[in-house]
């Protein structure tokens, strides 16, 4: 099969869904002729035009509303906010209106919008370009939460996303635009709410969100190497959440680590664990365990950067720690 | 396109709902049959009944937190609305939404917002979709003075600037954000409306308390939209009568202040100049009068008799299955 990066992947996701349907729109910050700050939208301009990749202001407040307003009365619009540091300027139209117009319309309302965003550290952007926040989105009733970890996934999800009818937030990390991975040419959907298990094993099961996904898988390979088989679950939407494959995992392993990037305080780790407990708690052979990113904001310095943020060598420490 | 006589009727007509629906919402929550919060239009009827007597009925509008006019002015019902603030299964969002939310999509009303300056992105956007899908359409945008400084009315009024949408937005003034005074709380005097200039829109004062000359603003405004030569700031100079909301003992104003707005009211002085003008009689006039006061006893009956929705509605409707 050939392989494209994660960018090519979402940039093939939205031109699919463009020429399929003639309401869907980008907009956003650079996404024209700059082809947006990681490339994510390169050669769309060309091909669709600035009414269809469209470039804004400076305004995250109105890329989202607008895109709200937008998906209300018949389009499809695809937002960009060009990292998700910035959602808060945007927050209001994010939770209290995209999340909330059906729910307060009695049902009588759509919003099929999707907000593609960049998260992550790995760059030494320090504090206000560096967050993983999908714990502030997973929070809100309404809206649902994607974040892919590789090319395959991030076309098949992304191309579900739009089709779907409600609003999402599919958040990209910036690590992974580069990232290659096989994806097929012919076209192929993946359902939301709907886990894979990206390596299979009896020992422990570790549930990876986003990048630590591929820092699970090394951290698995050489675990294999002693003989401890990791089976490794990459949940793909965090809203909805899949959690009969989790349980089905834990069934079999008894011991469950999560791991991700975001800060662990109220990160989307306390949920996954509390609904294990809740849901599988019988099977459990040992405590759930959360490897997070630290609470504190994100440094610039590379050193310190690295150490807030979970690695191979921690999830190797903490698959040991469990067993 | 003048407005014809049966028009101006209508515009009457809806002005007395507006003003016997908030009379009797504010009867209703003093004897607490009705719970939640609500911000009542009396005395601002003038700018939602001409503003929305100047658009076609595929047309839109975003609602503000003090919304029941711009419901009745896109056409809505006063039984559905009073029963959506009751919160009754009847109402237009089946009880989920109450006096902050109602919204009539049936007739392209998307909505009021508990959030100052929540709509006005909102608006734009769908702006964007009418320019992007060239239906014709025009949007209304209304928002209050308060909300003209939010970041939401900035970011907006440029986009939809830049982009030429075609959006009229009407800045409702009524002269105070809950209890500090417009003229506190915006840098730029005397009128928002200058700050049409910073958007590259043209903009316009009307008097909010003549529902024609708003009318007449709006019309051209939505015209110039419809044309595709972009949008509009409109100031609508205009006054609550009540308190921000019902807990507000209004000592940011005197009672003079009060008795001379009142004495331009918009209903009152609709019906001389209607009467005036021959367009119908005093009999007529007081008809039309009692039969909205009825329509508003009926729909809080309406209302009132409605059932409640059943607890199993509570989870639906937070997503598209």
């Amino acid at each position: 099969m050939r392989e494209i990066t994660f960018q090519q992947a979402l940039i093939e996701a939205m031109r699919e869904e463009m020429l399929r349907d003639e309401r869907v729109f980008l907009m956003g910050e650079d996404v024209g002729l700059y082809g947006g700050a990681y490339g994510a939208s390169k050669g769309l301009f060309d091909e669709f035009g600035p009414e269809r990749i469209r470039d804004t202001a400076i305004s995250e407040a109105a890329i989202v509303g607008a895109g709200v307003g937008a998906a209300l009365t018949g389009m499809r619009p695809i937002a960009e906010i060009m990292y998700i540091d910035f959602t808060g300027i945007a927050m209001d139209q994010i939770a209290n209106q995209a999340a909330k117009v059906r729910y307060m319309f009695g049902g009588k309302a759509r919003v099929p919008l999707v907000i593609r965003t960049s998260c992550g550290s790995g760059r030494s952007f320090a504090a206000q370009h560096s967050q993983c926040l999908e714990a502030w989105f997973m929070h809100v009733p309404g809206l649902y939460v994607v974040m892919p970890s590789n090319p395959y996934d991030a076309k098949g999800l992304l191309k579900t996303c739009i089709r779907d009818d409600n609003p999402v937030m599919f958040i990209e990390h910036k690590m992974s635009y580069k990232m290659k991975g096989q994806v097929p040419e012919e076209e192929y959907l993946i359902p939301l709410g709907q886990a894979d298990v990206k390596r299979a094993g009896g020992d422990v099961t570790v549930i990876a969100i986003s990048t630590m996904v591929q820092r699970a898988l090394k951290a698995a390979e050489e675990l294999a190497a002693e003989g401890i088989e990791v089976e490794v679950i990459d949940p793909r939407s965090l809203v909805p959440l899949d959690m009969e494959s989790i349980c089905n995992s834990v069934k079999k392993t008894g011991r469950v680590i999560v791991v991700h990037e975001s800060v662990e305080r109220s990160g989307p780790g306390a949920e996954i664990a509390t609904r294990i407990m809740e849901e599988a708690f019988d099977y459990l052979d040992a405590p759930v365990k959360r490897l997070s990113g630290k609470n504190c904001p994100m440094p610039c310095s590379p050193v310190l950067e690295e150490a807030a943020v979970p690695q191979i060598s921690d999830i190797i420490g903490a698959v040991k720690e469990i067993i | 396109m003048a407005l014809s006589k049966k028009d101006m009727v209508e515009m009457y007509r809806r002005m007395l709902l507006v003003r016997y629906f908030e009379e009797k919402v504010d009867e209703l929550y003093g004897l607490g049959k009705i719970k939640g919060g609500t911000h009542l239009y009396a005395g601002e009827e003038a700018v939602a009944i001409g503003a929305c007597a100047a658009i076609k009925p595929d047309d839109y509008i975003t609602s503000t937190h003090r919304g029941h006019g711009h419901c009745v002015g896109k056409g809505g019902d006063p039984k559905l609305m009073m029963a959506e603030l009751w919160g009754k299964k009847t109402g237009y969002c089946k009880g989920k939404g109450g006096s902050l939310h109602i919204a009539d999509l049936g007739s392209n009303n998307l909505g009021a917002n508990g959030i100052v300056g929540g709509g006005i992105p909102i608006a734009t956007g769908a702006g964007l979709s009418i320019q992007m899908r060239k239906s014709k359409q025009v949007v209304l945008c209304f928002f209050g003075d308060g909300a003209s400084n939010t970041g939401s009315f900035h970011e907006s009024l440029n986009m939809g600037g830049v982009w030429k949408l075609p959006v009229v937005y009407i800045c409702e003034n009524n002269l105070y954000g809950m209890s500090v005074p417009a003229a506190k709380a915006c840098a730029a005097q005397p009128d928002i409306a200058i700050r049409a200039a910073s958007y590259g829109m043209p903009g316009q004062v009307a008097d909010g308390m003549d529902v024609l000359a708003v009318y007449e603003a709006v019309k051209k405004a939505a015209d110039r939209a419809r044309k595709g030569s972009g949008p509009t700031l409109i100031e609508c100079k205009t006054y609550r009568y009540k308190g921000h909301s019902k807990s507000d003992p209004r000592a940011y104003r005197t009672r003079e202040e009060e008795a001379e707005w009142q004495a331009r009211d918009a209903i009152a002085s609709f019906r001389k100049r209607l009467v005036g003008k021959g367009v119908l009689t005093e009999k007529e006039a007081e008809r039309i009068d009692n039969e909205a006061y009825e329509y508003i006893e009926a729909s809080a009956r309406f209302a009132e008799e409605s059932p409640y929705p059943d607890v199993s509605e509570l989870l639906e409707d937070v997503y598209v299955d």
